[in-house]
This record gives C-alpha cells, structure tokens and sequence, in this order.
C-alpha cells in the first residue's frame, strides 16, 4: 500500500480527528496555572500526586542497591505515615528482577522501560523480545517508546501495528506507550499520535509524554492535548485510557497544575493513579517538602530533603 | 494505508460514556486579601481637588455580590458639571502648549504609580463592579496601566501621526464611559485625550464610580496640573449635561446604543466632533474544520468574560451544521467546570453582575428565549445566596427571528445557531443592526481574509476572542456607533490634522 508524504498521512487522520491550535493550547492551559489552591485542598492534592508517581531511575549506572534504595523509598516515601505510597518504579529491563526482588507482593508496582528506550531504534523482533523479557522476570508494566521514524515518515500503520504487536504481548500488564513529543514537535501530531496508539492499546492501558532523555518534556501545553484526545476517545468508545506526563516536573506547583488539568478536562474518574501518573524521581521529594510545610507551617532547612534524585 | 488496526475489545459501550465533574477533588476558597484602600466617602474631583458637590447630596454605591454599601459618591449635578468644564477650560491652554514629551511624562507616570498600586486597584474594581479578581488583576488594570504607558509613547512623536501635518488638541473634550469595564474604558478615554493636548472631564458610570476617583488620586500623586481631568459622579442625567455643555469641544460616549442616540440628538446642530462606541451582537462563527476545542475555549472567553457584560461579548454562535451537536458538547462540558461565585475567591471565574436591574434584564430574555422556542441550558451550580448572580446560559434551536438572537443581553447568555455555507454565515452574521465585533475559528488562511472583509464588523478575531491591545483601534460599524479608541485610528479622534505652516 502506498504510504503517502507525511503530510499527507497526517491531515487525513486530522481530518478525521480534529486538529488542535497551538494558541488555543496555550491560553487554556495558562488558566491552570491561574487556580488558586490552598489549605485542605493542597494537602489532598499533594497526596494524591505522591500516589501517582512513577519513582523513576534510568540511568547507566543503575545498579541492584540502587534499585533496592528506591523501592524502599517507594514503599516508605516519608517517615509521616500519611504520606502514601508510589504507583509503581519505574526501571530498565534488567533492574527489573531486583525491583520485583525488592517490593514483593506489596501494592507499588514494577513498571520497566522496554523497546530499546528511549530511541526504540532497534530492529522490532528485538524490541518485542526485550517486553517479554521484562514481563518473565516480573514486570508489572511496560513502557514502550513509539516507533518516531515511522510516524514521522508518514508509515502510521506500521507505527500503529507496532504498539498493536506489544499490547498483545503484554498480556495482564499494563502497558504505557511513550510518544516522545518533543520529537513530533507540533501539537496536530501530538494528537495523531495519540489517536494512532489509543485505538490499539487495552482500556486501562496508558499514553505518556516523553522519555525524559530529550530537551523537552511534559509540558502543560502537550499534557492538555493528550488529556483532550484521551476525552474524546473516551466519549466516543468508552475506553478509558490512562496518561503519564514524564519529564520536567519536578516542584509541587507544577504537579498541581496537572492535576488542575485533569480535573477540569477529564473530569474525577481520571484522579487515581490507575489512570494518571506522573513520570518522575525529584519530584517526591518536593512533594514531601510541601506536605510537611503544610502540617508544621515552615518549611524544613533544605538538607530534610534531597534535591538529587540519585541519593534515595 | 491502514489507520484504524481491528482491536480485540468490544469498543461500543452499552450506556453512553459520561464525565464526571464532581467534588472528590475540590478547591479550598481562596480570597485575595489585598487592602483596596476604601474612603468611606468620595467627593467630586474638580480642578485638582476633591470637592463636594454643589447640591450637596451623596449616593450609595454598593458590592453587587454582596449587597454591601462600598462607600458613599457625591451626586453631581449640572452646576458641577459647569465647575469642571471651566476648570479643564482653564487649564487648556498651558496644558496644551507644554512640549509632548512633557505630557508623555505625566501619562508614565501615571502607568506607572497604577502598577505600584495594581492589586489595590483590582481588589476595588472587583468590589465595586462584581467582576472575579482574576480578571480585575490580570486583564483589567493591566491592560488600563498599558493605554497609559502606549499613549505616553505617542506624546513626543505626535509629529509622524502624519507626514507634512500636525496634530492639534480640540480643547475640552466631554466624555462618559460605562459600568462593564470601569477603570480600562475611563484609560481608553483619558490616556489619547491627554496625549494630544486636551483637557477631560469625565463622568463615570454611577454603578461603578469609586476606581475612577481613586484613580483620581493618582492624577493628583503623578502631578497632573490642576483641572487637566476632572471626574465628576453622578446619574445619567449629569452626563447628559455634560455632553451638551457648551465648552465641551468633542464628546466620547461608550453604552448603549439607546443612551447614544439620546445624546446625539442633543447636540445636533452642534460643532462638536464624536464618537460613539455603543453596544453589540457579535457572532462567533465556527467552522467544521476549526480547532474544536480551542474554538470551545474562544467561546467561553468570548460570551463569559466579564458575565458577558462586553459590547464586544461573542453573544451569537453560528456553528457550522457538521460540527454543531460536538461543539455543543464539548461546550457544556467546559461549562460545567467553570467556576461562578465569590469574584474576590481567586478561582472564581463567573463573577457578579453589576446591579439588580442588569440581573432582572438578563432573567427577562432568558424568558423571552423560552417563550419563544428556544432551548435553555444552565450547568448545574450552587449560587451565594446574597448577590447579583446568573449561572452561564446557552441557548440551542435559536432562530434569528428569536430577541435573544436580535437584542444586547449584556449577561452571560449564548444564543447558537447554525449554518450550512460560508455565504449563509456571512449573511447571517451581518443581519444584525450592529457591527463591533466578529470571531471566525477555521484551519483555512484564504477563508479568515474573506470573512474579515465580509463582515461588517469593526474587529474581526480570527481563531481567537476578546483580545485587546492599546495599538488595535476598536471601534464600529453600523449602530454599533463610530470613530476608533487605540492606535493611530484613535489619536485621530482626539485632536485635527493641520498642515504644517499653517496656524
């Protein structure tokens, strides 16, 4: 089948989808930013974003003990026992037999990077294997990088049949499929892309910004496009897909501003961490700062809480 | 090329996927506490000082969301009218023969002791007019520092306005603004009048008088020679005398079509230069290849804005017939989350509106739209209990034959109708007697550049709404009044063009 220029694949599946204005994006998103949140409302806020993060190490010198560090960090982020746990850590494929190894049967979950992340440039029977791989050794969740070649070149179904083929071979886990926005660039294929993955993925299933491994992140901007395409593939079907902004956030400010974003575009039903995560490894800790400020009234000396998320 | 892959899962759900906007997550009130700076009673503002009225009387101005007294506002009359057309008279001559880099200097400063005291200021619009502190703070007084700051800019280089002529102020200038945007319709009339040379006396809206006469006190702090403005409050009838005063040179009038042409039959035969910017039934055009959810947004920002008290208010939606049941969906899905109340909680984002009449206006159309077929719809919203409120409203199945889709509301109210082609939404948009303002939301460039020239609208927004900035004049075409406010266009209506070397 002819593929067709890019442009080409891409206006046909906008024409079918909608298209999205970068302005519009922007000004909405500005209004988030605006919300007031105080008192109560910050504390549940707080935890509820502790709850929904991803405590994330991918690095090349990740080793057991430092895979054992965060779990215990996930399973007892704080010495207030209000604090909750983390949703899930989230590693490379072979730390994955330590995290499992280390968080047991306990309720955080075992999330683990595959297919040749963050790139995804290896050959697919490669990448297919490496899911399986990190399923066998006890991975509760996969995060998958899309194939931006493919998308960017125009072959839709090839990307699409690709995310198909690792659904598939996911099984009972969770998968989480990573777009890498900042290398689709505009908002128009911000949404294709979600669409082309959505339509394949199972209910509960994720979209997630970006690796963390490129200049550009989640951003309000592209969170609101991906949470405005899971609403209306939601009202369409009534699949409810999940979403994992990843990357670049790092205050409690900014973690709020999401959740702001979920509750007035997705609605409660999205406020869990079965369908919202945040992607992140600096950020519990601001997270704990604020709630301890908000139980003491003062802030602790910056030594309380490391800044460097290589030291949990 | 295959798009959509077969899935596994049955993708029909058996009962139609709803949102659910409820409370598990809700936010704490959140009230901005900055002092506004009240006087418990406000004199007239005449020749530098503040000074009682001849009559003697005071006036009640009062929260309208919380019907609480503000403060009380000297009842001018036309004697005090008189007193501050012969002040500004008074002071014209020096005021206009100072060099324009020296008035820049008065106007920057002025901008810039706004700012100093900008959350002052937008803690008492939002009291005195009703509108959420997050507009008064990030639209209102902003946008009122950067007239200012823009016409100060103007002053010393009024010689380019136009190459080989001059710019000559006309002298006293009358002016009367409304109540829906106090103190940033008060700088739209000032900040070009003082640029050019003229002396003002203005009357505020009674509603809404207390930030003009703080502002007024700026005047006095930034050094303004005395009598070069002067604020004169009161009712309508004090700027009806104000209008006809024979020393006023130009008047600039901003309300209601109704009141503009009360006043302009009171000065025919009259010399005095005009302009008249009156009301509005501007349409909001979407087209099935627009950008839906952003187009959503345009509309809430377009209709919502100030409880819609805008002339320039998107108050008709013409949606194109492939789009219209999605964006009517997705627009009571964005309503459901917006936010009406207390205008000073930070989060509010539908405040009060201005007074108990205005509300009972609003209720009456909103009968009308029901009696006369069309269908209303209101998100669910709990309303404060004291207070002027109104939930925002759409109308579905509106004909243009319906009031609501003839008449200025002026109130949170949306009127939607459809249409096939771009002819039949050019032609319904212009049937109107009015012509402010016009949105189109559509991917395609070459469409935006016909509807901007078919519509007869003096602005048109294209993929946006309600945007406002000191260089764009604003203005109207047809009974939506005449002449321009910002730019070059509105320098032009402050002063007259004479060819150099000429007296």
């Amino acid at each position: 089948m002819p593929a067709g220029t890019p442009q080409k694949a891409l206006s046909r599946l906008l024409g079918e989808i909608g298209s999205v204005d970068a302005v519009g994006v922007e000004e909405r998103v500005a209004k988030y930013a605006a919300r007031s949140i105080k008192t109560a409302s910050k504390v549940q806020g707080l935890k509820l974003a502790v709850s929904m993060v991803d405590l994330t190490t991918l690095e090349g010198k990740d080793t057991e003990e430092k895979v054992a560090s965060l779990c215990r960090k996930a399973l007892r982020p704080s010495d207030d026992p209000e604090v909750p746990q983390v949703a899930a850590v989230c590693i490379y494929p072979s730390m994955v037999r330590y995290a499992r190894k280390h968080l047991g049967r306990s309720p955080v979950r075992v999330a683990s990077v595959a297919t040749a992340f963050p790139s995804g440039q290896t050959p697919f029977r490669t990448r297919l294997a490496e899911v399986k791989a990190a399923l066998a050794d006890g991975a509760d969740e996969i995060d998958m990088v899309i194939n931006r070649g493919a998308f960017l070149a125009g072959e839709f179904g090839r990307a699409q049949d690709e995310i198909a083929a690792v659904a598939e071979a996911c099984g009972r886990a969770t998968l989480k499929v990573i777009l890498e926005v900042s290398e689709l660039e505009t908002y128009d294929a911000i949404r294709a892309a979600s669409f082309l993955a959505m339509r394949v993925v199972r209910p509960g299933d994720f979209i997630k910004t970006s690796t963390g491994k490129t200049s550009l992140n989640a951003t309000l901007g592209n969170n609101q496009v991906m949470i405005e395409a899971i609403r209306d593939f939601y009202l369409s079907t009534g699949v409810a897909v999940g979403m994992k902004p990843a990357g670049g956030i790092r205050s409690a400010k900014q973690a709020l501003q999401f959740l702001v974003a979920v509750k007035e575009t997705l609605g409660d039903a999205w406020l869990t961490n079965r369908r919202y995560r945040f992607g992140a490894s600096s950020l519990l800790n601001d997270l704990i700062r604020q709630l301890q400020k908000q139980k003491t009234g003062a802030y602790q000396a910056p030594y309380y809480f490391s800044e460097n998320s290589d030291s949990y | 090329m295959k798009i959509q892959t077969p899935t596994r899962a049955p993708r029909r759900p058996s009962t139609a996927p709803e949102l659910l906007f409820g409370d598990l997550w809700d936010y704490d009130p959140a009230p901005e506490t900055a002092d506004p700076k009240l006087k418990a009673r406000y004199d007239l503002f005449i020749g530098g000082e503040f000074v009682p009225p001849a009559g003697g009387k005071y006036f009640e101005s009062v929260n309208p969301a919380t019907e609480a007294k503000l403060a009380e506002l000297a009842l001018g009359g036309p004697d005090d009218v008189d007193r501050a057309c012969r002040a500004a008279a008074a002071a014209f001559p020096a005021w206009s023969a100072l060099p324009g880099r020296e008035r820049g200097k008065y106007l920057y400063r002025i901008a810039r002791l706004l700012q100093d005291r900008a959350r002052e200021f937008a803690v008492a619009e939002t009291l005195d007019n009703g509108k959420p502190i997050r507009e008064t703070r990030d639209f209102d007084v902003p946008t009122c520092a950067a007239h200012f700051f823009y016409h100060a800019g103007w002053a010393d280089k009024l010689e380019y306005v136009a190459p080989g002529r001059r710019m000559e102020p006309l002298g006293v200038v009358g002016q009367v603004i409304p109540w829906n945007f106090p103190l940033l319709m008060l700088s739209w009339k000032i900040a070009p009048a003082l640029c050019l040379g003229n002396c003002v006396v203005i009357k505020p809206a009674s509603n809404t008088s207390i930030t003009a006469l703080k502002l007024a006190e700026i005047f006095q702090d930034a050094g303004l020679p005395p009598g070069v403005v002067n604020v004169v409050s009161g009712p309508g009838s004090t700027g009806g005398a104000l209008m006809a005063h024979p020393a006023v040179a130009k008047i600039a009038f901003t309300g209601s079509t109704e009141v503009g042409k009360v006043i302009m039959r009171s000065v025919a035969g009259s010399d005095k230069k005009m302009t008249m910017e009156l009301g509005g039934k501007a349409a909001n055009i979407v087209f099935d290849d627009a950008p839906l959810d952003q187009a959503v947004e345009g509309i809430v920002n377009g209709i919502f804005f100030n409880q819609g008290q805008v002339c320039c208010a998107g108050s008709r939606l013409l949606v194109h017939e492939p789009v219209a049941r999605t964006v009517v969906s997705k627009l009571k899905a964005r309503l459901r989350v917006l936010r009406v109340g207390d205008p000073m909680d930070k989060n509010t984002d539908v405040g009060a509106i201005v007074s108990r009449a205005q509300l009972d206006t609003i209720r009456g159309y909103l009968k009308a739209g029901v009696d006369e077929g069309a269908e209303m719809w209101q998100p669910p919203c709990r309303l404060p209990k004291k207070g002027f409120f109104m939930p925002p409203t759409i109308f579905t199945g509106v004909t243009q034959s319906h009031r609501i889709a003839r008449e200025e509301i002026f109130g949170p109210v949306l009127s939607i109708l459809t249409f096939r082609t771009v002819d039949e939404a050019i032609e319904k948009a212009n049937n109107t007697e009015y012509g402010l303002s016009a949105g189109v939301w559509t991917d395609k460039g070459s469409r935006i550049l016909r509807m901007s020239t078919e519509l007869k609208a003096g602005v048109v927004w294209a993929n946006t709404y309600n945007k406002f900035d000191p260089a764009s004049p604003f203005g109207g075409y047809k009974e939506s009044g005449f002449g321009r406010e910002g730019g070059r266009h509105g320098l032009l209506d402050y002063g007259r063009l004479v060819e150099e070397g000429r007296p």
